[in-house]
């Protein structure tokens, strides 16, 4: 082939050009993502309530935590450094670190408190994601595709829980057993908590929910009329970190 | 031009070799990464970036920095610049390399890492970053060799050059500050959460970038018989001395905001930086060390005679080098992490492996950087 070096850059260049054009018309035609607000709930809203005080957390139950890592193939690397996790549990001035004073009721403050993805209304490491590999549905489950994740870890950064986790080696090898039915991941990739999306799907509650002997824990639609919010507008609770603006959807109950 | 490669002496061959060797090793110990993963490194749950990412940062600024001599050249006919603008520019290239690579080797998953493009993402800063950057490098690229090529054949560069390089002096800011928004934007990160970073960020590139430029153009006039001009190089000096002050003075009117305040989150990053916290001291001795080399470097610059002798300015260009590669690299990075959102503290120290992998990346640019000037001093050798 005959070729110099000017057709050559020109034909090089077109080709970039032309890697850009469906990507850029997908950005014109896509209607741009809902972005809900903290106002009345219409429609669809999914959110958690839990209750601190029927929570037997520091009484050494793990109940929800066992289920929902064994449902979801979270491995069990054994170092803090590399750990994985989606649901645990940590300190009442971990959780509410601005809730913090010394007459908080005893046993509130003595008490270990579950902490998760609280797929937030406006959520900071969807806005931050370079690759939409983390987005919010129109239910508000805050999702993460882990085909799409190249690993830059900038939403681990973005994220004000600490919720997200990176998968710092392949974690098949530290899976006591595979579940089948909920897909493993490879290294490389960030995970975190789904509210049990594919249970969800076959009309089930999310693991934990269904784990908890107590009650502790209860998830559905936010609108007005369900028990979740009868729940949550009629009992005194708390959001963490409510001050920066991310709407968590994760209620505790106090 | 480019044949002017092959063609040095045995210093030039030497640095060749060592920095394939340090490339051989970066590569090495990069397969391992490639192979298990990024838990080769220091990092961790909590402090999720770290030597890499500090790197991409501090290198991001050097590569701004060559409009420290594109813009007295090209808009105040500042005629001494003129054989060290294409240094610049050539600097530029290489820092803009090392920074996109960089970024490349952080991720954990790099064969994806064109999903960038296939899902173009404006909200993300991300996607900015990799946009101003591949033009930069290809600005500066075009810049350079352009300006070479006039050499070459001894006529007067084009007219268009002048546009472009007012173009690039735009560019370079946006770089910058682009890169400052990755960190300035997030309200989990209160170390990283002020409006100071960009300017914190130019300031301190605008110290870093021209000090290097001050050390390799001494180190070829002392190996390979360039001539930058006595002029130009304290010109180029002076730049330094009032960037790494207007750095400090930046850097101090965080620590009253945060001191006086008493906000306890902001409060709490700046106390592990500077004092260590609940017994973690892992950045103090850091720290300290940039700080002590920026005021040495301060003094050398400002007296005349200690900027003017060259052994004084060399060793004030190595301290502000050093000093500025702490503050804005682990120094920046690391405690926007400790204490973590739940308020541990997990300490980061890199790995052998990482270090390597670093070094390597650094040789890859001093390589590009060694054979484009290699090719600068021939032409101009040609040309005597």
């Amino acid at each position: 082939m005959n070729m110099d070096r000017r057709s050559f850059l020109k034909l090089a260049v077109l080709g970039l050009l032309a890697l850009t054009a469906r990507p850029a018309l997908d950005l014109i035609s896509k209607p741009s993502a809902a972005r809900a607000l903290d106002g009345p709930f219409s429609g669809k809203r999914l959110a958690m309530a839990i209750d601190l005080n029927a929570c037997t957390a520091g009484e050494g139950c793990i109940d929800c935590i066992a289920a929902c890592h064994s449902m979801h193939n979270v491995p069990d690397i054994g170092n803090t450094k590399e750990e994985i996790k989606w649901l645990w549990e940590v300190n009442y001035g971990q959780a509410f670190d601005d809730q913090e004073n010394r007459f908080v009721k005893e046993p509130l403050q003595d008490r270990r408190v579950l902490v998760l993805c609280n797929h937030c209304d406006n959520p900071p490491c969807v806005r931050v994601c370079p690759t939409q590999a983390t987005w919010k549905r129109e239910d508000g489950i805050v999702m993460m595709d882990y085909h799409r994740c190249i690993g830059c870890r900038y939403c681990m950064a973005a994220c004000p829980y600490g919720s997200r986790s990176f998968n710092w080696r392949d974690p098949r090898p530290y899976i006591r057993t595979i579940n089948e039915g909920y897909p493993t991941r490879t290294r490389g990739v960030v995970e975190k908590c789904n509210f049990c999306e594919e249970r969800l799907a076959d009309g089930l509650q999310p693991a934990c929910v269904e784990a908890c002997r107590t009650g502790a824990l209860k998830f559905g639609d936010l609108k007005p009329g369900t028990e979740l919010y009868d729940l949550i507008s009629s009992q005194f609770n708390l959001r963490r970190k409510g001050e920066l603006g991310t709407q968590p959807q994760v209620y505790y109950l106090m | 031009m480019i044949e002017n490669i092959f063609r040095g002496g045995k210093t030039y061959w030497l640095l060749i070799s060592g920095l394939l060797v340090l490339i051989a090793a970066g590569v090495a110990a990069y397969l391992q990464q490639w192979n298990i993963g990024l838990a080769v490194t220091g990092l961790s749950r909590d402090v999720s970036w770290g030597l890499y990412i500090a790197n991409f940062t501090f290198f991001v600024g050097v590569a701004a920095s060559a409009v420290m001599i594109v813009i007295p050249y090209y808009l105040h006919n500042t005629k001494e610049f003129r054989r060290i603008l294409i240094l610049g520019e050539f600097m530029a290239v290489a820092a803009c390399l090392v920074a996109i690579t960089f970024i490349l080797v952080d991720l954990g998953q790099p064969s994806r890492v064109f999903n960038i493009i296939l899902y173009p993402t404006p909200g993300s800063v991300i996607f900015w970053d990799v946009v101003v950057l591949s033009v930069y490098l290809l600005l500066n690229i075009i810049l350079g060799w352009v300006a070479l090529d006039a050499e070459y054949k001894e006529v007067a560069p084009p007219d268009w050059l002048k546009p472009v390089a007012i173009v690039s002096i735009v560019w370079a800011v946006s770089i910058h500050t682009v890169t400052a928004f990755i960190y300035a934007g997030l309200a989990a990160r209160s170390f990283w959460l002020t409006a100071l970073l960009a300017p914190r960020f130019l300031a301190s590139a605008f110290a870093s970038g021209p000090a290097l430029l001050i050390l390799i153009a001494m180190a070829m006039k002392k190996w390979g018989g360039f001539d930058p001009g006595d002029q130009s190089l304290d010109k180029v000096a002076k730049i330094v001395a009032y960037a790494i002050i207007i750095t400090i003075f930046f850097l101090l009117l965080e620590i009253f905001t945060v001191f006086y305040s008493q906000e306890p989150d902001a409060m709490s990053h700046f106390q592990y930086l500077l004092f260590g916290l609940n017994s973690h001291y892992g950045l103090v001795p850091w720290v300290w060390t940039s700080v002590a080399l920026a005021c040495a470097a301060i003094i050398l610059l400002v007296i005349p005679s200690s900027r003017k002798n060259h052994l004084t300015l060399a060793l004030a260009c190595a301290a502000v080098f050093i000093s500025i590669w702490i503050d804005k690299g682990l120094g920046l990075i690391v405690p926007g992490f400790i204490p973590s959102p739940l308020g541990n503290i997990t300490e980061y120290t890199p790995t052998l492996l990482e270090t390597l992998i670093t070094l390597g990346v650094w040789a890859m640019g001093g390589l590009v950087l060694t054979l484009l000037l290699r090719v600068v001093m021939g032409v101009r050798q040609a040309n005597k």
